[in-house]
């Protein structure tokens, strides 16, 4: 499990290089570019990107952090079904702290429902193997990134007969959120960095659309810092030359065609619901997927009686705000004082890809630091080396 | 965003404020106890604050080091007395095992404080139908783990519950020592120039740990670092004697949580290099995967020592010396402004807060 490969693509040098050309094609021009995916924005906050990119690069953090989309009615859902008797409710471990109107999971849990976290759907129907006298229900969230592997446990499930599994499924897709930033009247992006991971299950030609009809550069990215300045390098690169295409600077994983197999397997278990309520974007239609009808015995959703209620944001949360790219995340009103990532009102602040949890954790002392000029650290570094 | 200068101003001012309230306030908003309070971070400082520093407070307590210190009537010898649960899951791991976890853990809280450890106590909760053979192996372990360090289990209790009461056993211990350090040693005692040593690599303990747990089935040598400091420590206060101003082994949270402490303590600023701070392979490797930070992963036998910039050196040269510090580096450095805050310069050159642990990876640690 050695990583040594990763060092070539955490190279300050090279960084610092690229950034200077990206400084020089721009032009000092303001570019406004959104990287759409949770995971980019986490990279670029853990390895503090927007400090190495040109201060005319403006990078909005778009509505790509499946926990942040997701709004507090479908979590109460959740809570109703892990509070029932004889269920274990599976779940990955960032949803435990995202609030719903009456606490989180994690609350539940502390109170006594069955909440346990898992790494993959699949761990949670070996729980069902091996609990038969138990009910275990996986909350299922995510993009075409996660789809894929609870459509797999899903075919698995109906394969083996566990018939003491199911899946809550809220899984949403990328394409049509991107659509509605784009359609936003209060949004100017100059582009777009395309998700790694998402593009991996889907492919390319998903987001021809938005070079052509929208005329934005969209570039499918890899996850490492200089994946994403080499990103922002191509996106400037095209709006240099008058360009709006759709590039792949994650050729390494990404292939024009997608990956078959998975888009097979999420089309063999889930459909597309009409529309489904995206937190901060509001209902939009075609949107998220659910259970096929074959597969109603392990579709929680009609095997356990919710709420199934709306539930309105906190008033002072701006999540939808900071999720349409409107405003950055310190320029809402509660954050770094009422909403802090011990006490998150909005979802943006709990998860470590929401944009607002990223800001706060890692990004948020950078202009100060650099006022207080901390060239000292250079020094320890050459003393740490010799 | 040079445009936005003024604003983020303002909101710095803002959030400031709103640390500065809360260091002194804490409100702690929950109704119950969840794991996230037992995690070394955020959560059980807010717990620490807001229920048992109001209630117990007193001088010796309020310092909030890892152990207490006190003079003897007249004799001019000082103690140091500390004690510490262990409920880390599963109780064997690769590298040690909960017994061993428990001596060598209360060895270094005696250690950070500069104390020669010399007596522990060691209390056994037992659920009901633990295999008296697994009970054997870890008290078997405990004795060798003290008689190596050099320290003697003098006292202990034993209860047990019913079953389902307890997860197979908890081990509390507690140890005193006699004081080597005749200077303030603690996490209040940090001064703008100081340098930061780290003793060796970080997060094998808490890879160690997530990785034997079952529900990850990935294979790997990572093993945990658990070793009694007390002779590292030796060695850097010999060398450095009065230039050494905090020592801490980051344990629960991490170096992140552990130096954010100090940063607090001493309302000093720290300034560290992420090049600088050494990662095993594989460790990284688990982390990449896993979405962790290695700066908040546990450790159980490394420290961090605060030295002034003119023992640095010696201090660097005496832990390369010792079997424990052959990979001591410097990572960092103290610097006054802006206080209470840890800063990393990032692996391509970026610069970045470096927080607290918030939340829970990973309950029952040690």
């Amino acid at each position: 499990m050695t990583m040594k490969y990763i060092d070539e693509y955490r190279d300050p040098e090279l960084a610092k290089r690229i950034a200077e050309e990206i400084a020089r094609l721009s032009n000092d021009q303001p570019l406004k570019l959104m990287e759409v995916c949770g995971g980019h924005t986490h990279t670029i906050y853990k390895h503090g990107i927007e400090d190495v990119l040109p201060p005319n690069i403006d990078l909005v953090h778009g509505p790509g952090c499946p926990v942040c989309v997701l709004p507090m009615g479908r979590i109460d859902d959740a809570i109703a079904i892990a509070r029932m008797d004889d269920v274990i409710f599976t779940t990955f471990g960032d949803m435990m702290r995202v609030p719903g109107s009456h606490g989180s999971l994690l609350d539940a849990k502390a109170e006594g429902a069955d909440v346990r976290f898992v790494y993959s759907p699949l761990d949670a129907l070996k729980m069902a193997r091996q609990n038969p006298d138990r009910r275990v229900v996986f909350f299922a969230i995510g993009f075409e990134t996660t789809a894929p592997s609870t459509a797999v446990t899903l075919l698995r499930a109906r394969e083996e007969k566990i018939k003491n599994f199911s899946v809550f499924c809220n899984h949403v897709t990328i394409i049509p959120a991107i659509k509605a930033i784009l359609d936003s009247p209060d949004l100017r992006l100059d582009g777009f960095v395309g998700p790694g991971h998402v593009s991996m299950v889907i492919g390319m030609r998903p987001y021809n659309f938005i070079a052509r009809d929208y005329r934005k550069p969209v570039v499918i990215a890899g996850f490492e810092p200089l994946d994403i300045i080499q990103s922002v390098y191509m996106i400037v690169k095209q709006i240099r030359e008058g360009r709006s295409e759709v590039e792949n600077q994650y050729a390494r994983v990404v292939r024009p065609e997608g990956n078959v197999k998975a888009l097979e397997a999420m089309a063999r278990t889930m459909e597309l619901r009409p529309f489904f309520e995206w937190r901060g974007l509001g209902f939009i239609t075609h949107s998220a997927l659910k259970l096929r009808a074959e597969f109603a015995d392990w579709d929680a959703e009609l095997l356990y009686e919710v709420p199934g209620l709306r539930v309105a944001d906190p008033k002072a949360c701006q999540c939808g705000e900071v999720l349409k790219g409107v405003i950055k995340p310190w320029e809402c009103k509660v954050f770094g004082t009422a909403c802090t990532p011990e006490t998150p009102i909005g979802t943006c602040m709990v998860s470590p890809e929401g944009a607002c949890a990223a800001y706060f954790n890692y990004g948020r002392f950078s202009m100060a630091a650099e006022r207080h000029k901390l060239s000292v650290l250079q020094t320890s570094a050459s003393t740490a080396q010799e | 965003m040079p445009q936005d200068a003024n604003h983020i101003d303002d909101v710095l001012k803002k959030i400031e404020r709103t640390r500065q309230a809360r260091r002194h306030k804490f409100y702690l908003r929950d109704e119950k106890i969840t794991l996230s309070h037992g995690s070394g971070g955020k959560a059980t400082h807010n717990l620490i604050e807001g229920v048992f520093a109001p209630a117990f407070s007193n001088p010796l307590l309020d310092a909030m080091d890892d152990a207490a210190t006190f003079g003897i009537n007249g004799t001019g010898e000082r103690l140091a007395f500390t004690t510490d649960t262990y409920v880390v899951s599963p109780l064997f791991f690769p590298g040690g095992d909960i017994g061993k976890l428990a001596v060598h853990g209360t060895i270094n809280d005696l250690a950070m404080a500069g104390a020669q450890p010399l007596y522990l106590s060691a209390a056994f909760i037992l659920e009901e139908g633990f295999p008296i053979s697994e009970l054997r192996r870890i008290v078997a372990s405990m004795a060798t783990a003290a008689k190596e360090a050099g320290v003697t289990i003098v006292t202990g209790d034993t209860k047990v519950v019913q079953r389902g009461k307890a997860d197979g056993l908890f081990i509390n211990t507690a140890g005193v020592g006699v004081l080597r350090a005749t200077w303030p040693l603690g996490q209040t005692q940090l001064q703008p120039g100081d340098k930061v040593l780290l003793s060796g690599p970080v997060g094998d303990h808490g890879i160690a740990i997530m990785l034997a747990r079952e529900a990850l089935d990935i294979d790997t040598t990572v093993q945990s670092d658990t070793a009694p400091l007390h002779t590292l420590v030796a060695a850097l206060l010999e060398a450095a004697g009065e230039g050494v101003h905090c020592l801490k082994d980051p344990t629960r949270g991490g170096v992140a949580t552990t130096l954010n402490e100090m940063a607090l303590g001493s309302e000093v600023s720290i300034a560290l290099s992420e090049q600088a701070i050494p990662v095993h392979p594989e460790v990284r490797g688990a982390c990449e995967i896993l979405g962790l930070d290695p700066l908040t992963i546990a450790n159980e036998g490394k420290l961090l020592a605060i030295v002034a910039p003119e023992k640095a050196d010696v201090a660097l040269a005496a832990m390369r010396n010792h079997p424990l510090g052959r990979e001591a580096v410097i990572i960092g450095e103290v610097q006054a402004e802006p206080a209470g805050l840890v800063f990393l310069r990032t692996d391509i050159g970026g610069l970045r807060v470096l927080d607290m642990l918030v939340g829970d990876p990973l309950p029952r640690i040690c």
